[in-house]
């Protein structure tokens, strides 16, 4: 039990982000309390021991954008921050396979063994998308602009950024354009052939979106995901030792450094709102916490439909957070292991068990899985994106036994006749199944499955309608419109309520930037 | 061995007991030299699993290229006690001491350790040949004298998962066996010695053994040690590992007083850091008279480890419309240090860690200077053009696990 009842701020969730929030104003100097629902910090970056001895990266499992300032500024490698390479990734064919890897000659080699074209064209396809994720890197950023009644400093950063798209050249302004506008899959026509390796490529464009690669503005969501690429050497693309929990672990540590209280199984029940002003928070058991500002890190639906009255909310912003589309789309299917999965089209090799293995053969089998979700059914051969902890990362299973991640897309939410436990299961063999028509071992060597359909992301970590990013990345809720026009600074329409979760700008992953900027915004105006 | 000799002349590269094995795992077939041997660079295309397996697995490192000697008899202890500047008198059987050894000037010629096999046995390591130096200065002492370097193979076996693999080969658990101590076990029935030392700062130890047992315990130990990710591992890798665990590395840190060719190319221990490992107060050592009346002045020079600022850093190449630029592999180059318009030192070697995501370097620096917080100027080229970017002198190791010393409960 903290030992006080009022502080500077209290940030209600324990995820990678209300926890960044957190850590930087525990090191501004604020009395800082960080209010957990769950018994373990970290919401959707969390490490659990769902079976004995095999500790499972329950929902994300890569961190791919973690801002390297906010490593810095937080010192989280101090606190345990250790982030492993994912070298390459795989795509099991029937008969064949593609890989890709961190060795350019061995990765040109692969890709023209399918296309000699595309061997070549895959060495000028990094450096534009290095060019592009430099441009956009300072949209992402920067706090975005109020462009309804801006302040001085938005009308300085709106200039920063038109100077910024005026130093674009016009080859990047191409691209940029082109990555807003179109889909994943026409924008990757227009450089590759092969379609393993498009459809590959493609499927970050959808991963965590109820969109298919066909859908416009998938491309941009592909562009999102290639920012972890960019700054080469700070591999911010990896697998952190011990599982994503470990890096909100880090994060925690850090904030309890700088005097952050922390408080697990503290579910809040509602924010207090007195004339239009946060000031403090009732938690389900009855207790209350006064403090200046309240901080939410839930997803816009919560933090405006939930923990507080509509009654407090102007109507054309409730209206806002209603159409703001947060549709689940995916599920994850965690598997504990006897053995590892022998993949047909490479068997006995373990070297490439190290990567990433994305199923993603063709744009039909992406689309396909699509469909089923835009009907209301799970995909019978879905889009999966695995890795194999454990060979990362032996402390993650028993010595030789080993634990397999499986983000499957797609799920969705909206289930016909809704979800249930015989859905769930049949869900689980869908994924196993096309698990095993390119690894055939998979059926005989599960020793535990894990299932969480979108409905269970939503029950058990707050994600509402299971989606992992708390609103999907499409084009018309990114940056100035994230998660409302006007309300894309961190403020809200209540004083002293601020937001800072994945459902604010620059969204989601594991980056810690909504958090850091958030905070960032509440030192300046406090 | 797959390797046919085609020469009859002695001239050629070495090849390690463990090559039959190291030569057909090395994927990149990327090698360096070391003290004649042919030594793997990396064994797969890129370091980075190498070097991560150090801090988060385990790595095999073949160091048998490393200097042996057997020192033995009723003077072996008061022997070493008088070449190294260490205390070799509170050395106990089975311990293991780090030290620097020095000329009649006090400057440095190699540095290696001590290992105590029984009261008047004792085994040293150096990083170059050191035969010649070592008989010289035994005269008159009840001593034999024998080169071990091609009679005991030896393997790093480093990382924190090193002890788990090693409780799963030896006869007897490695638990209670503390840092700078050494054990004899059998892996099976091959006996093995067992120090708990290393270059990389992190739990580990390195194995002793008999050559002709050396494929042997190679086999064993990836046989058991592949379910805790025991990965071979080469050098470019260790470089990372030494580099962040603050570990001098003789002829690219310092030169060897023997092969100094002007004064100012030797170094001191104290001037490389080492001061700890001199014993004033032992009786008398190799360069003890020339080291007093150092400490009385107080060294000119000091050994340091930067931190190269990154927000300056990245503004150097945003500037040039680049991402930052940062060396994938440690590198070997003296840079220039300066404060204002003045050069106060030199780094020696420097990486980009990617475990602690800070550029560090190791650095020789005017004792002035070396005071920690003390800012920097560190000369990067960026685009070809040269640029002054701030460094701040830290704590050396960078990186420094409490794993390294600790026992389990």
């Amino acid at each position: 039990m903290p030992g006080i009842k009022k502080y500077d701020a209290i940030v209600i969730g324990g995820g990678h982000n209300g926890l960044t929030a957190a850590a930087y104003l525990g090191r501004s100097g604020k009395k800082v309390l960080v209010l957990e629902r769950r018994h373990v910090l970290g919401g959707a970056a969390v490490t659990e021991e769902v079976f004995p001895g095999f500790k499972f990266t329950v929902c994300s499992y890569v961190v791919s954008l973690m801002k390297p300032n906010v490593m810095r500024e937080l010192m989280l490698p101090k606190f345990g921050l250790e982030l492993l390479p994912l070298e390459s990734t795989m795509t099991p064919l029937d008969n064949d396979y593609l890989i890709r890897t961190a060795d350019s000659d061995q990765t040109y080699r692969e890709i023209a063994r399918h296309s000699k074209k595309d061997a070549e064209t895959y060495m000028r396809f990094g450096p534009a998308m290095s060019q592009i994720g430099m441009a956009v890197r300072p949209i992402l950023e920067t706090i975005a602009p109020n462009a309804i009644r801006p302040t001085l400093s938005d009308i300085s950063a709106s200039k920063k950024l038109l100077n910024h798209f005026k130093s674009l050249s016009s080859e990047q302004f191409e691209y940029l354009t082109k990555l807003m506008t179109m889909s994943s899959a026409d924008f990757l026509d227009e450089w590759f052939e092969f379609e393993p390796l498009k459809s590959t490529m493609s499927a970050s464009g959808i991963i965590g979106t109820f969109m298919g690669p066909r859908s416009p503005g998938s491309a941009y969501v592909m562009l999102h995901h290639y920012m972890g690429d960019i700054d080469g050497a700070f591999r911010a693309w990896g697998f952190q030792r011990g599982g994503t929990g470990a890096v909100s672990m880090a994060i925690a540590r850090s904030a309890e450094h700088f005097g952050v209280d922390i408080m697990t199984e503290a579910p809040v029940a509602k924010v207090i709102v007195k004339n239009g002003c946060a000031t403090g928070v009732a938690l389900e058991n009855g207790d209350e916490y006064n403090s200046n500002i309240v901080i939410t890190a839930l997803d816009p639906k919560l933090s405006f439909l939930k923990m507080v009255d509509e009654g407090d909310l102007p109507s054309d912003f409730v209206t806002a957070i209603k159409n703001f589309r947060i549709r689940g789309s995916s599920g994850k299917v965690n598997l504990a292991l006897d053995a590892l999965p022998d993949f047909t089209c490479l068997t006995g090799d373990e070297h490439y068990l190290r990567g990433a293995i994305s199923i993603s053969p063709t744009y039909d089998h992406l689309e396909r899985a699509y469909d089923d979700a835009k009907y209301g059914n799970f995909s019978q051969a879905p889009f999966m994106d695995i890795i194999l902890p454990s060979v990362i990362d032996p402390g993650m299973a028993p010595p030789g036994k080993h634990v397999m991640s499986c983000f499957v897309q797609y799920a969705p939410y909206d289930i016909e006749g809704g979800w249930n436990d015989k859905k769930r299961e049949d869900f689980g063999d869908a994924v196993i199944n096309t698990i095993a028509r390119y690894a055939p071992n998979i059926k005989d060597i599960i020793l535990h499955r894990q299932i969480l359909t979108p409905a269970d992301l939503e029950s058990t970590f707050g994600l509402t309608e299971g989606n992992i990013f708390h609103g999907e990345l499409t084009l018309q809720q990114l940056f100035s419109l994230r998660p409302a026009v006007k309300w894309a600074d961190y403020t809200t329409p209540i004083k002293n309520y601020f937001q800072c979760g994945s459902g604010t700008h620059p969204g989601g992953g594991i980056t810690g930037s909504p958090g850091e900027m958030a905070a960032k915004k509440i030192i300046g105006i406090q | 061995m797959i390797y046919e000799n085609k020469f009859t002349a002695n001239t050629q590269l070495k090849l390690s007991p463990f090559f039959e094995r190291t030569s057909k795992l090395n994927e990149s077939q990327e090698w360096r030299r070391w003290s004649g041997y042919l030594a793997a660079t990396n064994y797969e295309l890129t370091h980075e699993n190498e070097y991560f397996s150090i801090r988060t697995k385990a790595s095999l490192l073949d160091i048998t290229p490393l200097k042996k000697y057997i020192i033995e008899g009723p003077d072996a202890q008061q022997f070493l006690d008088r070449l190294v500047t260490r205390n070799i008198g509170i050395c106990k059987v089975g311990q293991v001491m780090y030290t620097p050894w020095c000329d009649e000037y006090g400057k440095v010629i190699d540095d290696g350790t001590v290992q105590r096999l029984t009261e008047n046995k004792f085994r040293i390591t150096s990083a170059e040949p050191n035969l010649d130096w070592i008989i010289t200065n035994s005269a008159g002492m009840a001593v034999t004298i024998r080169d071990d370097s091609y009679t005991t193979a030896a393997l790093a076996l480093q990382g924190p998962n090193s002890r788990a693999i090693l409780n799963v080969v030896a006869s007897d658990s490695l638990d209670s066996l503390k840092f700078f101590w050494m054990m004899e076990t059998t892996f099976g029935d091959i006996p093995v010695s067992i120090s708990r030392t290393g270059y990389t700062g992190d739990l580990g130890y390195e194995i002793w053994i008999d050559p002709k047992d050396a494929l042997e315990v190679w086999d064993l130990l990836l046989e058991k040690g592949g379910t805790f990710g025991l990965t071979p591992t080469g050098l470019q890798a260790l470089d990372i590992a030494r580099i962040e665990a603050g570990l001098i590395l003789l002829d690219v840190d310092y030169i060897s007083s023997r092969h100094a060719i002007i004064e100012t190319r030797k170094s001191s221990p104290y001037e490389l850091g080492l001061g700890w490992a001199v014993k004033l107060k032992k009786e008398d050592f190799i360069g003890k008279a020339a080291l007093v009346d150092e400490v009385s002045r107080d060294p000119k020079w000091s050994f340091v480890g930067i931190e190269i600022q990154w927000p300056e850093l990245e503004k150097h190449y945003r500037n040039a419309g680049l991402a930052p630029g940062l060396p994938c592999t440690a590198w070997r180059t003296s840079t220039p240090l300066y404060k204002g318009n003045n050069q106060v030192g030199y780094a020696t070697s420097g990486a980009w860690s990617p475990l602690l995501k800070r550029y560090i370097a190791l650095a020789h620096v005017k004792s002035e200077c070396a005071v920690e917080g003390f800012q920097l100027l560190f000369e990067l080229k960026v685009e070809h053009i040269r640029k002054l970017t701030p460094a701040k002198v830290v704590k050396t190791p960078f990186f420094d696990p409490e794993r390294k010393r600790s026992c389990p409960a």
